[in-house]
Order: structure tokens, then sequence, then C-alpha cells
């Protein structure tokens, strides 16, 4: 009799990290006497940081109603990031020693001034990464910013990185991305082990924690979910694609909570996918290789325009090749309030869905989620998807 | 009594506004006599096409999308037209003027003029800063049926902290772009044009700066209405010799008012700063700041900060300088060959462009903002909040808060620049008067 994935330990963990993150970087703190850097969107290059013996923790919000950012912050800059500086004013990020923001959307580059100015902070580091990661000098520039700002984290800790110590932190990275793929791998099956729910805690707790010890427990997992009991209905398999989206509360909905049985088999957002989903080639010159690593990832839609050999949209590419590679039948469009980026990118994006031939659903979503709402539309698309069953 | 000053109509106005109404007439008729036409944002290397021929005609999206949002009727349409298509409603509001147009198959000219059919472009060309730019004119070009783009990077970061690599990443991409553009245009490149207009570049931002700094008098030559018809040239084609000729002459003019004492109100009491694009459907507000207060507005960081080149930052990034930029000439730099010219290019907006050194910090922009205000020796600066530009809006709720604790006086109104439903006029006014007479100004017509 196998268990269900709820009972496993290693999701517990997940889940427990998850809802501890504070606690769990504070002991780590206590435990290795090292810093820890908090950084808010996912193109920071946390090698760095780890062969320094610095722990980088992602900020994100907490689905609470907040009103402690508008004097600062534009009212149509994204909830997430109203929601992340709203956390850094409360003071529960407290115990960073930095911050870091590798150069990504206007949005989250105000959070890191404001939150440098008045969350106090000992360090904080702004990198110019490149904005058209689809151009050819992208990762040669990129380096030189690597070798800057690899200094400065020397001179913050007071410790040399060398190359042993970057090649240790790129084979623990590498191998969290590639456990993490393995898992997303067998979702590709009729009846995944796992939902998007599990999923996703299990990608943004790998933001939060100590990527050695999210490797064993990653390992374990693997070995257990060959056991694991499915006693839920697949149903109609989804993707959801969009911005940032660690709101938990909506994969609970749409997976446990309403009348048509649904299971997303992918999650291509930035804590999904789009974070671990490309490894570091190691090469000789190790900045270059983490340059190229982080210029050629799958790309945020902030970065992808296009350039003299690039006309199209290289997450596209990905983004159609993961539909049909798990099976996928429905899309939710997840688009974070005011996000500009992804929604420049949601026109184009429907008319890929529709060439694909796959419906899917446009949701706007908030710092916090209108469930009844949301179930509603979602119960409404899935209906949509299955009409033929119906007349059968 | 308060001051009367004598005022004097520009002798230049119709130089400029007649400049406008053909840029927009050329770019539509481009192809009747084999021209080029490119399409991009105003802040894109305009000198770059300029080596494709004396036949290359330009179409800036930004003052493209500001003439649409003026015509309100045709704008509406514009925006609506965009939302049935799924563009969402909070985006860049030039955006949605401009990609509403495209969808519409409309081009509307300076006077207001709807014409059928918008004029495609053979390709679009870019620079790439805030999050919109380059997706701008991707979709547009997809839209267009499949025009190519190219956009530069130019996120390096701001002019006080630029280094060879950074000013090495933005000259290799404009290279790029050049064997592209010969590519997608079939012509061969001619570096004598592209020299000429790199001079021509820095002609007309630097005098523009020259211009800008002498509405530091009092009364002030110039006011911000006329000034954001007296800039648009830059924003439509600053590479181009003929627009840097029109500054000097605007220069010349703007240096004898002064000389003369002539204001641009004639009852200038109360001098104010701005601090964003202005609500275009409604520039109506500064009539009325200068009929009902004497309040003559002297810029902005936008005004004086988009197209103008000025030194900005000290090296050690500690103090803004409101100075305008030396051209090649005033730096003693001959331009000779292509690397030069694209070097020159890079570097001098990069460095000087107040409107991309501010992305980068609260305090640059702070600093920025403080400084003008001591400058121009203004009573107060009204911040309009605005959400058609989200670049514009970075920083600017903290730069409020940090003026009134210099105890400069801020007033806020929330609109958009380009969508005229954003703008609610009567609480616009109601700001205003409440603020005014915050400050002990009372209406020059209930006196």
């Amino acid at each position: 009799m196998g268990k269900k994935m709820e009972e496993l330990p290693q999701y517990k963990q997940f889940s427990e990290w998850i809802e501890n993150r504070h606690d769990y970087a504070k002991k780590w703190k206590q435990n290795n006497g090292g810093k820890v850097v908090g950084y808010i969107c996912t193109y920071v290059p946390e090698e760095i940081f780890y062969a320094a013996g610095v722990l980088p923790v992602r900020i994100l919000g907490s689905h609470e109603p907040e009103s402690i950012t508008r004097p600062y912050l534009h009212d149509m800059y994204c909830p997430f990031c109203h929601d992340a500086l709203a956390q850094g004013l409360e003071g529960r990020f407290d115990y960073l020693d930095g911050i870091m923001l590798a150069q990504s959307c206007l949005h989250m580059r105000q959070v890191f001034f404001t939150w440098e100015e008045r969350c106090g902070v000992d360090w904080s580091y702004y990198m110019e990464f490149p904005h058209g990661v689809n151009n050819p000098h992208a990762s040669e520039y990129l380096r030189s910013l690597l070798e800057k700002f690899k200094s400065a984290v020397e001179e913050w800790t007071g410790t040399t990185i060398s190359n042993k110590e970057l090649d240790e932190a790129i084979e623990i990275y590498n191998r969290n991305r590639e456990l993490m793929r393995r898992v997303y791998e067998l979702r590709k099956s009729d009846n995944p082990p796992i939902t998007g729910l599990h999923a996703m805690e299990m990608v943004v707790s790998s933001q939060m924690v100590d990527k050695r010890e999210h490797n064993e427990v990653l390992e374990s997992l693997l070995e257990d979910l060959q056991d694991v009991e499915v006693d839920r209905e697949i149903g109609t398999r989804l993707m959801i694609v969009g911005s940032e989206d660690d709101d938990r509360e909506f994969f609970r909905m749409v997976e446990y909570e309403q009348n048509y049985p649904a299971t997303f088999v992918f999650e291509e957002h930035c804590t999904g996918a789009r974070y671990f989903w490309n490894d570091v080639k190691p090469e000789e010159d190790r900045l270059m290789a983490i340059a190229k690593r982080y210029v050629t990832r799958v790309p945020c839609p902030a970065k992808d325009w296009p350039t003299k050999t690039i006309q199209g949209r290289r997450r596209f590419n990905w983004i159609e090749r993961w539909a049909k590679e798990y099976n996928v039948e429905g899309a939710i469009i997840m688009q974070q309030k005011f996000c500009d980026p992804h929604e420049l990118d949601i026109p184009a994006l429907r008319e890929l869905f529709d060439k694909l031939g796959i419906p899917h659903l446009f949701l706007e979503f908030d710092i916090t989620v209108p469930v009844g709402q949301f179930r509603t539309r979602v119960e409404a698309f899935l209906e949509s998807i299955g009409e033929e069953d119906l007349f059968i | 009594m308060a001051k009367e000053f004598k005022i004097e109509p520009l002798k230049v106005w119709d130089d400029f506004k007649k400049y406008r109404e053909k840029y927009y007439r050329d770019y539509l008729e481009a192809k009747d006599n084999g021209g080029i036409r490119w399409a991009g944002s105003a802040w894109a290397f305009d000198a770059v096409p300029a080596g494709l021929g004396e036949d290359v005609y330009p179409l800036t999206g930004e003052p493209y999308g500001a003439t649409v949002a003026f015509f309100k009727d045709f704008s509406l349409q514009a925006l609506e037209a965009a939302e049935r298509k799924g563009v969402a409603r909070d985006l860049c509001g030039y955006l949605r003027n401009y990609w509403g147009s495209i969808i519409l198959d409309k081009y509307v000219l300076a006077d207001g003029t709807i014409v059928e059919g918008f004029p495609k472009p053979d390709f679009n060309y870019t620079i790439h800063i805030c999050c919109t730019h380059a997706k701008w004119y991707h979709r547009a070009g997809e839209l267009e049926g499949g025009i190519p783009t190219y956009a530069v990077d130019i996120s390096v970061g701001p002019g006080y902290l630029l280094d060879d690599k950074k000013i090495d990443y933005v000259v290799r991409q404009l290279n790029d772009s050049i064997e592209w553009m010969e590519k997608v245009t079939g012509r061969e490149y001619d570096d004598e044009l592209l020299i000429k207009a790199v001079y021509a570049e820095a002609d007309s931002m630097t005098t523009w700066a020259k211009i800008c700094k002498l509405n530091q008098n009092v009364p002030a030559p110039l006011e911000e209405k006329s000034m954001f018809t007296l800039y648009a040239l830059l924003v439509l084609h600053r590479a181009d010799p003929r627009v840097a000729e029109l500054y000097h002459k605007l220069y010349e003019e703007t240096q004898d008012r002064v000389k003369r004492g002539i204001g641009a109100i004639s009852n200038e009491q109360f001098r104010f700063l701005t601090d964003n694009p202005p609500p275009w459907a409604f520039l109506n507000i500064y009539r009325y700041m200068e009929r009902e207060y004497g309040a003559v507005s002297l810029g902005s960081i936008y005004t004086f900060g988009l197209e103008g080149a000025w030194l900005g930052m000290d090296e050690k990034g500690e103090r803004w300088i409101w100075e305008p930029a030396p051209t090649p000439e005033e730096a003693g730099v001959e331009i000779t060959n292509r690397e030069e010219a694209l070097r020159w290019t890079a570097e001098y907006n990069l460095r000087y462009r107040p409107g991309w050194q501010h992305p980068y910090s609260h305090k640059i922009r702070k600093l920025e903002t403080l400084q003008m205000i001591r400058d121009w020796k203004a009573d107060a600066l009204i911040m309009h909040i605005n959400r058609g530009c989200e670049l514009w809006a970075l920083s600017e709720l903290e730069v409020r808060d940090y003026l009134v604790k210099h105890g400069i006086p801020v007033a806020t109104y929330e609109s958009n620049m380009a969508d005229p439903r954003d703008f609610d006029e009567a609480r616009t006014w109601n700001v205003i008067d409440s603020f005014m007479e915050s400050l002990g100004r009372k209406k020059l017509s209930k006196q």
C-alpha cells in the first residue's frame, strides 16, 4: 500500500520550510555563522553568494492585505512588489544582512531602492544585469558585471572566492536543478504522483533554504515518489503560465476543491520551471559559465525581446515544448496585476495557445486571490474543455 | 501691485510647428519617392539609421502616442481598439495609442487629420531601458504583419558609473544594428551621413539644455506648455541638422528675450516646476495656473531632461549639476569614422541624458529634482502621478517625501499622460486651488 504525497515527510518538510522561512534563516545564521542575503528576482547569481558562504533567500510576500507601501510605491506597481516591500517595512526580514537585485523590472527596482533606504540593511548591491539577454554580447557583458559583483561579495564577507568554492556551489545548484527536473519529469505520466501544489511547494522552498539540505530531501523524495499512491482523479491536465506566483490557495482550490477534476502538470513561472530549468555548464572561466547560464535560461518576459538573430520570443519556444511534452490540455495564464513585461506578451501568448489548439483562461491576481470568483471561472473553463464529453 | 512683464510671441514658433507637421507627412509619403521608413522609441539612437541615406524618415512612438492623446476622440477609439485585442489598460499610454492606431489602421497627422492606413515602417529600431520599449515595437511589428525589429539594450546604469565595458556593450550592439539595417533594407551604409547626424544630435541636445537654463531668469522667457511644442523636435528627429539649426535660432531668440526682460507671461508671481510628462489632453492646467495665479511652469526634469544633455551627477555621485553637456566641438573631439561616431553617440547619450540616469536610484532623482528647484528659483513642485508611464513613476513618491522634508511645497495629482479617461478635471482643479490656498495665494480673478 503506497503512501499519499501529503504524508511523505519530504513534502511536509517543504511546507514547513515555507511556513517557517524566517525561523529557518535565523537558525541557519546561528548554526553556520554566515550571512543571509535577500533577493527579489531570480536573475541573482546565487552561486556566487553560496560560494562565499552566504545564504541567498528569496523575498516573497505574505498574501495579507497591507497599506503601508502606498507612501512609497506607485499604486500601479504590481501586488507582488507591494507585498514584498511590506514584509521589509514590517520588519519580517530583519535578520537579513544584505539585499541584492540583479536588474529586472522597474517595480522590483523601486522595491530594492526603497528597501535599501527604509528597511535597515547593512549591505546592498544593485547589479545592472543585461535586459537584452537575446543579444550575442550579453554573456560577455554579464561576465564583467559578475567579476565586480564577486569582488563586492568578497569585500563584504571578508573572504576570497576561489574556483574550488565556485565549483562546489555550481555543483550543488546544478544538482538541485537536476533533482527538481527529475521530479517534474514524473509529471509527464498519465497519473502524475504530485500535483501543482506539491511542485510549487518544492520549488518555493528551494528558494528559501540551503540548497545542500534541499538536495538531500529531494533525493529521498525521488525514491519515495515511486511508491506514492495517487488517490485523486487527475482530470484535465493544466499548465500555468505567467508572472511570479507563490499563492498556494489558488492551486489548492483548482486541484482539490472544485467539482471538475484538474491537475497542474507544469508551472511556467519564476517560482516554477523558469527558476531551475537550466544548468550552469562548467567551463574553465567559471564566471563566464555562470553568465551564460543566466543569459540563456528560460527568460522572463522582461528580458525576452528581439535582436539581430532572434525575432521571436525564446520563452514561447519553451512553453510550446513543455505543453507538448507534458500533454497539456488547458492553460491558465496567471497574470500578476500590473506586471508589464507579462502583460506585453499576453496577446501573443494567447495566439500561441490558439495555434497549439490548447484552450486557455486568463486570470489576473492580486496580493490576495478572490477564490470564490476564480472557482467559478475555472470551473466554467474546465467545463468548456470537457464540453464534447457532455454530448457523448 | 505685482510687477507686469513685457511679453512677445516667439518668432520661431511657426518654424517649429511647421517642422512637426512636415515630419508626420514626410513619414506618410516616404514611399512615394522610394524612401525608407523606420519607427521606434524617441530614445532610439536617432543618428544611426541616418547612415542609410538622406531619404530616411523616422516615426517616434512616444510623440506619436502623445499626438493621438491630444485628439481625445481618436485616442478613445485607439485605446478601446487595443483593449478589444486583449491589451492591458495599465500599460504605457503611448503604446496603447500607437498599437490602437495600427489595429484601427489609421494614422494621425500633427493637425489632427486622420488618414486611412497606418504607414508601415521598413523596420523598427529602438532602445530598451524600461519594461516596455523593445516589447512595444516587437508587438507592433507583429501587428503590422512581420516588420523586423532591433532593440539596443542600454540598461548599463547611470552615467557617472559608466566604464569602458558598459560602453563597449552598447557600441557592439550599435555596430550589429548597422549590419542588420543593411540587410533588412538592402541599402549600403554611409558613414559620412552617420557622422553628420551624430554631430547634429549633440548640437540639438546641448543647445536645448542651454535654452532651458535661460529659464532660470526672472521673468522666465519661456513657459512649459510652449516648451512642450519646442522640445518636440528633439523627440522627433534630433539628429537632423535642420533641427539643430532651429534650436540655434531658438537659443538666440531666448537669449534676446532675457536681455530685454521679455517674459513668458506678463504677470509672473509664482514659479513652479513639474516632474513628469503631462496629461496631453489637458494642457489647460498650465493656462489655468497662469490665468488664476500668475504661476509660470518653468519646466521639469522631463522637459529639460528627456532630450536635453546635461552634466548630471558628479563623478563621486554626490551632486547633480544642471550645466549643459559639451558637444564634440566643445569637448575638442573630432569624429572621423564609424567607430568613433558610435562611441560618441553611445557615451554622450548614456552619460548626459537625465532620463537615462535617474531610473537607477532614488538618490539621483532626489538630488536632480532638488537642485532643479534651487537653480530655477522655483516656489514649488507640482507632481503628476502618472498612470501612463511606470518609468517616470519610478521613485516619484520617494522624491515627494524628500522634497517635503527639505521644505519644498509639493502638490500631487493623479492622471495619465495618454489616456484621457484617467484625468479627473474637477479634482485636479481642486488639488491646485487647495495647494495654492495653502501657500497663501489667492486667485487673481478674485482679488
